[in-house]
Parts: C-alpha cells; sequence; structure tokens
C-alpha cells in the first residue's frame, strides 16, 4: 500500500502562471512525489508521496522561490500563544520600569515635596527628565513610531493621542527645566511624573486587555483543541502511530474505545458508538456501523472499528467548522457600522478638539494660563479612547460566535447573528425538521385485498423518485422481499406524486388533488384517508390504468424534543408557524402533537420562499428552518435561515445558521445567544460613547467654571488604561451566558 | 504676540482637517496579481491599492506588529477576514468584479486602508 504522504506548503515568490508550472515542475522532480499542484491564488502547493518536507522546499527554493511547510491548525496556535505570551510579558516590564521611575514623583507631587525650580533642585529635575526620556523611549517607543508612521500615511491612532499628550508633557517639562523664567512663577511646574505614569498605566491596561482578549477566544481554543495528534493507521498489514499530518486519503485507521477520532472517514469494519457531543452539542452517543461516516474530534465510547480516511487536514468537518467560526468571529454586523464609521473620524477630531482646548484656555483661561492650556490640552489628548469604541462589537460577535458553536450552532456572520435577536415569527418545514425526516409505511388500503401487489406496483414506479415518501414504500417492499419491477416513462409532478408505466399498466401515485385532477375516483378511499390524516399519518393514492387501487399510509415520526423545543420558542415570544407539502389534515395532526401557532399546508416546494415573503410583508421578521437542501430558496428568502444539518454535515452554504444536531432546541439557543450577544454590544457601545462624550467634555475643562476642578491627566490616563479594558471583560461576561428553558 | 499664537491654532487646525481628511496618500497600483502589504506601528503599507475590476488580486500581508490589533485583518464590505501570524505572511485573495473603495481595517478600525476598485 503506498503511503500517501500529503504536505502542504506556503509558496513565496510567484508572480505569474509561469512560475507555476516552474515551482510543480521542480516539486515533481524530488524522488519520491507522486503528484504536486500549485495554488496560485494561495500561493501553496499540495505535494503527495513518499518525501520530506525539507525535500520540497530544498528543490523549491533551488528553483528560485520561497517555501515552509504549512502545519496544522494548533500549531498555529502554538506559536501564536507563544508570541503572545512574550509579547505580554513585554507589555509588563514596560508598565513596571515606567512605575518605577514614575511613582515616587507622583508620591512627592501629593506630598508637596518636589524640590524647586533653583539650585540643586534644578540638578534633580535635569535628572528626572533625562531618566524620563529613557523611560518614554524604552516602554513608550511604539507609540511615538507608531504615531509617526501613522501620521506619514495621513493616518492617526491611538498612538497618535499617547504620543502627542506625553511627548507635549515632556517637551513643556524640559523647556520649564531650562528656561524656567519662560513662564510666570506659579506655572513653573512639571510633568515628567504625568507622562511616565499615563505610558504605565496605557501599558499595564494594554496587557490586562490582552490576557482578557485570549479569553474571548476559547471556543476556537477549544475546537483546536479536539484534534488529536496522532493516528493508528494500518499499513502493510501492521498498526503504527503516526503524527497525523502524515495520515493519507483512503488510508486505513484503527480506532479503539475511548480515542478521538483523528480524521473523518467511513467505519469498514466493526461497530460502535461515539460521542459527538463536542461537535453537535447532542448529548446522546450515535452508534456507527459499517458504512457510517466518523468526524474528526469525537471521541470512540466502546467498540473497536476500522475505517477509511475520507477527509483529512483542512478538509475535515472539524477544520471546516474553525474556519467557518473564525470567520464569522472576524465578520461585523450592522450594529457596528456606525461605530466604524465614527472611529475613522475620531482621532483628528480629538485633535481639532485639543487645539480648541487650547484656544479656549489660552484666551479665556485664569492665569496661569500656559499651566492651564498645557493640563487641559494634554487631559483631552489623553481620555479620548478610540479603542474602546472599535472593540465594542467585534469583541462581543468573537464571544457570540463561539458561545454558540459550544451549542453545536454555526452562525455564519455577525449580520445573522444580529438580525436572530431582532425575529418575530419561526417557520418550520415539517419533514425532517419537526419530524424525524425518515417516514416509514404504517398501513396498506389495498381495495382488492391484494397488498402485497399495492406495494410492489407503488415500490416499482417510485423506484425513480428521490421524494423521502419515496424511500419509505421501496423500504417497505424489500423488508417484505417483493421484487420490483421495470418503470417506463417516469415523470415527477412536483408537490403532487409521480407516474409511469409498469408491465405496460399506466401507473400513478400520489395526493387526492393529484387523483381528481386526473380523474381518478377516489370517493370509496377517502374515509380511509381522513382517519389515517387524523392520525398524523400520510395517505398516499394508488392508481392503475385510472382506476383507484389504494392507499399506502406513511408516516414520520415526530422528533421526541420537538414539542418542549417549539414551547420554548413560544415562550421566547415568537410565534412559530409550520410549513408542508402535506396534505392539510396530516399537517394538522401533526400540529396538534407539537403545538404550532399556524400550519401552512399543501405548500408546494417551489412556494415555500412565497410563504415566507408573505409573512414578512406582514412586518413579521421570520426564520426559516429547514434541511438547507430542499428549502434552499425559504432559507435564503427569509431574514434568517436555519439550516438543520444531520449530524457534522456543516457544508450547507444556503444558510444563514447551521444546527449541526437534528434538535430545533438549537434554533431557541441561537436566538437567545444573539439577543445576549446584541446586549452586550450595546452595553458596550454605550459604555465607549458615554465615556468619550463625558470625558472629552470634563478634561477639556467644562466643569471648572462651575466647580473650579480640572481632571488630572494620570486619572485621564487611568480612565483610558481602563475603557477598553472594561469593554473586554464586559464581552467575557457573555462566556457564561447559558440558553433558558429545559433542554 | 496672542495673536499669533490664536493664528496658528486655526492654522493648526486646517493644516489637520487637510492632512487626515482632505490629502491623500499615493496608491501603489497592483500591475501584478500579487502585492505585498506590512502590517506594522498602526499602519498597513501601503495603505491605499488600486487594482483593476476582474482580476483576482493577492494581498499578502506581513505582519511585523506584536500589538493584539494587528492580528487581524477585515474587508467588512466585502464579507473577507483573516487572521495575520505574527512575524509571518498571510494571502487574502480577492476577486472583484465592482468598482468602487472598498476599505480594510484592524478589528478596532485603527489600521485602516483602502482598494480601489477601477
Amino acid at each position: 500500500m503506498n503511503k500517501a504522504n500529503v504536505i502542504k506548503l506556503s509558496v513565496g515568490g510567484m508572480s505569474c502562471a509561469g512560475c507555476v508550472a516552474a515551482v510543480e515542475d521542480s516539486l515533481k522532480a524530488v524522488a519520491g512525489v507522486e503528484q504536486a499542484s500549485v495554488n496560485f491564488v494561495e500561493h501553496t502547493a499540495d505535494v503527495t508521496g513518499s518525501m520530506t518536507a525539507a525535500s520540497l522546499i530544498d528543490a523549491v527554493v533551488a528553483a528560485g522561490y520561497e517555501a515552509a511547510e504549512l502545519k496544522g491548525t494548533d500549531e498555529e496556535t502554538d506559536e501564536k500563544q507563544a508570541a503572545e505570551l512574550i509579547y505580554y510579558r513585554q507589555l509588563l516590564k514596560k508598565a513596571v520600569v515606567a512605575a518605577v521611575v514614575g511613582a515616587p514623583l507622583f508620591l512627592m507631587g501629593l506630598l508637596g515635596a518636589m524640590p524647586a525650580m533653583s539650585g540643586g533642585g534644578r540638578l534633580f529635575w535635569f535628572f528626572v527628565a533625562v531618566l524620563s526620556l529613557f523611560v518614554l523611549i524604552y516602554s513608550g517607543g511604539r507609540f511615538f513610531s507608531g504615531a509617526w508612521k501613522s501620521f506619514r500615511n495621513h493616518n492617526a491612532n491611538m498612538d497618535t493621542l499617547i504620543a502627542l499628550g506625553t511627548g507635549t508633557a515632556w517637551i513643556y517639562s524640559v523647556l520649564i527645566v531650562l528656561v524656567p523664567t519662560l513662564v510666570p512663577e506659579q506655572a513653573q511646574h512639571v510633568y515628567f511624573e504625568a507622562a511616565v505614569i499615563i505610558i504605565a498605566l496605557i501599558n499595564l491596561g494594554s496587557a490586562l486587555e490582552m490576557r482578557a482578549r485570549g479569553k474571548t477566544s476559547e471556543a476556537i481554543k477549544r475546537l483546536i483543541g479536539l484534534q488529536p495528534k496522532t493516528a493508528r493507521v494500518v499499513r502493510n498489514g501492521q498498526e503504527v502511530d503516526v503524527p497525523i499530518e502524515q495520515v493519507g486519503l483512503d488510508e486505513t485507521l484503527r480506532l479503539r474505545p475511548g480515542e478521538k477520532i483523528a480524521v473523518d472517514g467511513v467505519v469498514i469494519e466493526g461497530h460502535s458508538s461515539v460521542d459527538e457531543a463536542m461537535l453537535t452539542g447532542e448529548p446522546m452517543p450515535v452508534a456507527k456501523q459499517v458504512g457510517d461516516e466518523l468526524a474528526a474530534g469525537t471521541i470512540n465510547k466502546s467498540g473497536t472499528v476500522l475505517f477509511r480516511a475520507t477527509r483529512i487536514g483542512k478538509d475535515t468537518a472539524l477544520a471546516r467548522i474553525i474556519e467557518m467560526v473564525r470567520q464569522a468571529q472576524n465578520s461585523k454586523p450592522a450594529i457596528g457600522r456606525l461605530a466604524d464609521r465614527i472611529a475613522a473620524l475620531f482621532v483628528p477630531t480629538v485633535l481639532i478638539i485639543a487645539v480648541l482646548t487650547f484656544l479656549a484656555w489660552f484666551n479665556f483661561g485664569p492665569e496661569p494660563r500656559v499651566a492651564y492650556v498645557l493640563v487641559t490640552t494634554m487631559t483631552v489628548l489623553i481620555i479620548a479612547c478610540p479603542c474602546a469604541l472599535g472593540l465594542a462589537t467585534p469583541i462581543s460577535i468573537m464571544v457570540g460566535v463561539g458561545k454558540a458553536a459550544e451549542y453545536g450552532v454555526l452562525i455564519r456572520n455577525g449580520e445573522a447573528l444580529q438580525r436572530a435577536g431582532q425575529l418575530t415569527t419561526v417557520v418550520l418545514d415539517k419533514t425532517g425538521t419537526v419530524t424525524e425526516g425518515r417516514p416509514a409505511v404504517t398501513e396498506l388500503v389495498a381495495l382488492d385485498g391484494d397488498q402485497q401487489r399495492l406495494l410492489q406496483l407503488a415500490a416499482s414506479l417510485e423506484a425513480g423518485s428521490e421524494h423521502p415518501l419515496a424511500e419509505a414504500i421501496i423500504a417497505a417492499a424489500r423488508e417484505r422481499h417483493l421484487e420490483l419491477q421495470l418503470v417506463q416513462n417516469f415523470s415527477a409532478i412536483a408537490g403532487h406524486g409521480v407516474q409511469g408505466e409498469v408491465n405496460g399498466q399506466r401507473l400513478l401515485l400520489g395526493n387526492e388533488k393529484l387523483m381528481s385532477e386526473q380523474q381518478v375516483d377516489v370517493s370509496t378511499g377517502l374515509d380511509q384517508a381522513q382517519r389515517l390524516a387524523g392520525q398524523a399519518q400520510t395517505p398516499v393514492f394508488v392508481a392503475v390504468d385510472g382506476v383507484y387501487l389504494g392507499i399506502i399510509a406513511v408516516a414520520d415520526p415526530i422528533k421526541v424534543d420537538s414539542k418542549l423545543a417549539i414551547e420554548r420558542l413560544q415562550r421566547a415570544g415568537l410565534k412559530v408557524v409550520m410549513l408542508t407539502g402535506d396534505n392539510r389534515a396530516t399537517a394538522e395532526a401533526v400540529a396538534r402533537q407539537v403545538g404550532v401557532d399556524e400550519v401552512l399546508a399543501e405548500v408546494l416546494p417551489g412556494d415555500k420562499s412565497d410563504k415566507v415573503a408573505e409573512l414578512q410583508s406582514r412586518g413579521e421578521v421570520v426564520a426559516m428552518v429547514g434541511d438547507g437542501i430542499n428549502d434552499a430558496p425559504a432559507l435564503a428568502r427569509a431574514d434568517v435561515g436555519f439550516a438543520i444539518g444531520s449530524g457534522t454535515d456543516v457544508a450547507i452554504e444556503s444558510a444563514d445558521i447551521t444546527l449541526m444536531r437534528g434538535s430545533l432546541h438549537g434554533v431557541v439557543d441561537a436566538i437567545e445567544i444573539s439577543k445576549a450577544a446584541v446586549r452586550n454590544i450595546k452595553q458596550n457601545l454605550f459604555g465607549a460613547f458615554i465615556y468619550n462624550s463625558l470625558g472629552i467634555p470634563v478634561a477639556a475643562g467644562l466643569l471648572f467654571p462651575f466647580t473650579g476642578l480640572l481632571l488630572n491627566p494620570v486619572i485621564a490616563g487611568a480612565a483610558m488604561a481602563m475603557s477598553s479594558l472594561t469593554v473586554v471583560s464586559n464581552a467575557n461576561r457573555l462566556r457564561w451566558f447559558e440558553p433558558k428553558g429545559k433542554r | 504676540m496672542d495673536g499669533l499664537i490664536n493664528l496658528l491654532a486655526l492654522v493648526l487646525i486646517g493644516f489637520i482637517v487637510w492632512w487626515f481628511w482632505l490629502a491623500r496618500s499615493q496608491g501603489v497600483q497592483a500591475k501584478q496579481e500579487a502585492i505585498d502589504v506590512i502590517v506594522d506601528g498602526g499602519v498597513y503599507t501601503p495603505a491605499i491599492i488600486e487594482v483593476s475590476r476582474g482580476h483576482t488580486v493577492v494581498l499578502n500581508f506581513i505582519r511585523r506588529d506584536a500589538s493584539p490589533c494587528a492580528e487581524r485583518v477585515i474587508f467588512a464590505e466585502l464579507g473577507v477576514s483573516a487572521e495575520l501570524p505574527l512575524a509571518g505572511s498571510k494571502q487574502v485573495a480577492l476577486k472583484l468584479d465592482d468598482e468602487g473603495e472598498f476599505e480594510f481595517t484592524c478589528q478596532m478600525g485603527m489600521y485602516r486602508g483602502k482598494l480601489i476598485v477601477k
């Protein structure tokens, strides 16, 4: 058996399609390479064969390009965590250095023990000026370099404000030390301690914020942590443990009790039960036998199985879930747009306010004017915090989307998260959503008493259909070992039934409407049909050569928790509508059992989205919950489309929200998490707006004419450092959120 | 003297308005299909990138700034975002079929860049 080793490389230096061929050729020339394909858009290469990454990198470099191995998501995360830890320590160190210099000066100021600006005192201040310059460079250098780079690019950011605030304070203080007579005696005050302590506080705030931000991505880390590092592969009849990156497609893997599943695959031998709760939120283990799919990251409970790898690396359901959650966490909903627009204008506006503050105090302020001008202008620059404003939305989205993933709910983007909190009506497709979606034949009513023939003819005709009812009828025929006959001239009549020829007889199968349209008299079967429908069974009429032959009753069992989940939806103030192509009597029987508010029955598949639009035109904000394939247009039309996945199938493109387990509880969970996240965003935005719109005028000295009070620039620095930390901490509260109601 | 200081302050306001809002820096025209964007010191360099409509452009973000603000780039209008590894690079491929200006920012909107599709 081939050792199908797949290595993914990042390739640099390719500028044209010709480079693609050159890189591919260089890779193919490496001994052991079976296949090499280069993706120009992604600048990556996938190489299959028995070779090492180093030999491939050498070959690409020899061809004049650059290459590096792309590793799994967990290694990326380890590197990221290591880099973050280093940065965190640097920030703390810088904060401590600045605090060690600033705190004694600050205390001396408070105690009134500052040396005078003459004689030996001046010498002391010279020393402080040099020391604080060192601190500004070491602890605050990044603000100054960032401010300068931004400025050159016609951009202004938080660095600009901090650099201008502390820089002005330092320069003014140095001038006072050098030429004290420049200002009146009562204004001969220096602000070295303010500049240094502000730098200390902002570094400390950044470090704490970074810690708190790390917690916001815990959901992703938990998902990444599900991926095992090794797998037991069967090669040449031997079972060997290999690193996960070396598992190839179609390889056979051994899975023992208690082990995590390494890659996606299909069981080829044995049976077991698998705990999929970590991906789907489904608490009950799922039975697996030959032919069943296994998902990477889930845990084998009891049996030992052999399985064939069908998806590896970044293609596994787990990897795709991680990618989808990451993408969603980085998207922004409409609610954050205003904050974004303000953030873009914020810093230059604050600069203008600072100049206006300067002018106001310069022209109308009391003496010593120059000291008041400096303190107020510096405080305005320091207190303004664009970060809190910019962070308010994305940080809550990050935690909210991660929280939803914990419950097996994949939210596609921030927009969907926001809209899910505003829903007023939930439309549920019946088959596969409210019910199991696995209909079974429950009764055969043959007019001539020959149930076998009725079922045999119906199953032969349905062999050409893909409808769930057809599957039930064919399965029933197979159970009874009935032989299916060849069908000719088959055609499906959407929403009504099917027709075709079997043994030269024209067969018609479908609902009552189809029979009356085709002028088949079914009056003798109507009582039976009504009785069946009243028991939530779907009566399927069968006619041969235009003559009514009998009824096949098919029922789809209702999911055990549908009723409870619908009650939760109603308790959350939502109207619940059930939509189905089924006949009215059957639909109403199901509706009675689960307690929905309204039933829309006998809706043709193509009309489902019109029904959604109709509800929207009544002013409702509508969610459509369906299987994601048959209901795609209705899902797309709805304000929020929920696709109910089967297990770990996440390839549902038309949905805003994908539920990884079949339970309707996921819909309520998603709505409750969305409401909590939007509430959190509003708190954050409100807090950030209020902070800035109160903080800046107070810093400018608006209270001074009434109270004689001015804000100390050091207090402004502390407030600024705390403001983004508060936003991040508030978003972190979402991590403890739990959906209400019994699940 | 006071008049001069007042005048200078007003000129400074004018300069802020002109420099940060009115004066646009020169964009880099992406003649090739791939272009490097350095993420460092609070700015994307180049911050303005002109691309032709209908082509796929690959932006290769090279992150040098360790600050967590720099860790994500978001193209909000295009629904695209990417996590940028520190001291590494990340390619973002975009097929731009519509003319217009599309901003890309960090999560907080402090790093700002613009794609101009012509």
